[in-house]
């Protein structure tokens, strides 16, 4: 039992490892704008797919490292993150259900409310944070999902088949 | 094993624990935030979550300070040889330099002593390299890849070969996380080389531009003066160059001039930077503000 359940952790542990990774690489000047919340995506993905497993305690451990890799407010990532991965676990039948399409914009709003969050919490502690950051990572992952899904989806389905 | 679908029949029950439990959570964050914001308490507690993002910036870093490293064994003898020749060009000209500059020194010493001032101590340096890690999306930081092992501390001034960098906001245990001059929210206190004018240079959000604000329409500044730190505030330790003023603008209506300034360091393109434990700032009362 143990060791189904490690094997069940490992493909999601390693995601978010890469998503991690992503989210503190070097980026040139211009594209940085447009980084996609990687570790946002991931966590959307494995609570729609698995939300009995993982659900907003997970989402809020994640977010306090992503705080401390990305030098933030403590608490800062780790409200967003689970508030978001909460509405996803909370409508995840919905969700599984639709269409690509409807479900890549459903993820474009949750991507605007996470950046929302982060936005919100820079001004009320006085944080100065341009506007024009805003709208860089919710176009690059409402681009992205697709494709995070369709690759998601084949590492779920090889784990499953497992 | 269970399989996905399992999950809705057991969702129902477990719905108002979840929205209970992502209440605690979104609390515990908010009292999290609140309490990081005000005060330094938690400090122990992203020293130790910062030890398990540590190895991922190691492996973000590892790409680029692997090229770095096949540059330097793969270049040909050839290079090396002339790299060789120019570097030793290189250290006869600072060490002519460094001549003038040891009795400079000494005159130095010997003047304060006449004055019974207290006599400077020079400061202890130590090369860091900066991590290819981004940080922080809102603010201009950099990670380094030296850490309170090294006796790194916060509020450290960094330096390269030609300016002021910034300093360390938050020390980790094997990196470290240092603010920009160049950050909005960034002040350092300067005074005007050739004149001894003091200021304050802001940080603007841009690499190549610093403002100093609050100076009078008649302040004797030009275009080309050389900023240097002033040591007040206790944080840099005086003497080291700044920034060169770029546009001195005096509008007759404003009671402030709009004068722009250059950093000296090439704040978006170093690699290696030093860090300074400034003697003096030790022995004197630790002031810290930013």
């Amino acid at each position: 039992m143990a060791e189904q359940r490690n094997a069940r952790r490992l493909p999601v542990v390693l995601t978010l490892i890469i998503a991690m990774m992503l989210a503190i690489a070097p980026l040139p000047d211009a594209a940085k704008a447009f980084r996609p919340d990687w570790v946002l995506l991931t966590l959307i993905y494995w609570s729609m797919a698995l939300p009995r497993n993982y659900s907003v305690g997970s989402a809020w451990v994640t977010g306090l490292i992503l705080d401390v890799a990305q030098g933030t407010l403590l608490g800062q990532h780790a409200l967003a993150l689970s508030a978001i991965v909460f509405l996803t676990v909370r409508f995840h039948l919905l969700l599984r259900v639709f269409p690509l399409s409807q479900m890549t914009l459903t993820v474009a709003a949750l991507i605007g409310l996470y950046q929302f969050i982060l936005f919100w919490v820079n001004g009320v502690a006085g944080i100065s944070s341009p506007a024009a950051t805003f709208w860089g990572p919710v176009v690059s992952g409402t681009l992205l999902w697709p494709l995070v899904y369709w690759l998601f989806g084949a590492v779920n389905y090889r784990r499953r088949s497992a | 094993m269970v399989s996905a679908r399992s999950d809705s029949q057991h969702r129902s029950s477990r719905t108002p624990a979840l929205g209970l439990r992502w209440l605690l959570l979104a609390g515990l964050s908010i009292l999290l935030m609140v309490v990081d914001h005000r005060e330094q308490h938690l400090d122990a507690v992203r020293k130790a979550i910062s030890a398990t993002v540590y190895p991922l910036r190691v492996l973000v870093d590892a790409p680029v300070s692997t090229w770095n490293w096949l540059q330097t064994t793969t270049s040909s003898r050839n290079e090396l040889l002339l790299e060789n020749s120019r570097l030793s060009a290189e250290r006869l000209l600072t060490h002519a330099r460094l001549q003038r500059y040891a009795a400079l020194e000494s005159e130095n010493a010997r003047l304060r002593a006449m004055l019974e001032a207290t006599p400077r101590v020079t400061d202890r340096v130590r090369v860091a390299e900066i991590m290819s890690v981004s940080s922080n999306p809102y603010r201009h930081a950099i990670v380094i890849d030296k850490g309170q092992q090294d006796d790194v501390y916060d509020g450290q001034a960094l330096v390269d070969a030609d300016g002021v960098v910034g300093q360390v906001i938050e020390t980790g245990l094997l990196s470290s996380q240092a603010l920009l001059i160049s950050d909005p929210d960034h002040a350092i206190p300067v005074e005007v080389n050739r004149t001894g004018l003091r200021t304050i240079a802001f940080g603007t959000g841009e690499y190549d531009r610093l403002e100093l604000q609050y100076l009078p329409n008649n302040a004797d500044i030009e275009v080309g003066d050389l900023l240097v730190t002033s040591g007040l505030g206790g944080v840099f330790p005086p003497g080291y160059p700044v920034a060169v003023v770029e546009s001195v603008e005096r509008v007759p209506q404003e009671p402030f001039a709009r004068v722009a300034a250059r950093p000296t360091a090439a704040l978006n393109q170093v690699r290696e930077i030093m860090l300074i434990w400034s003697a003096q700032v030790s022995t004197e009362s630790p002031d810290n503000d930013g």
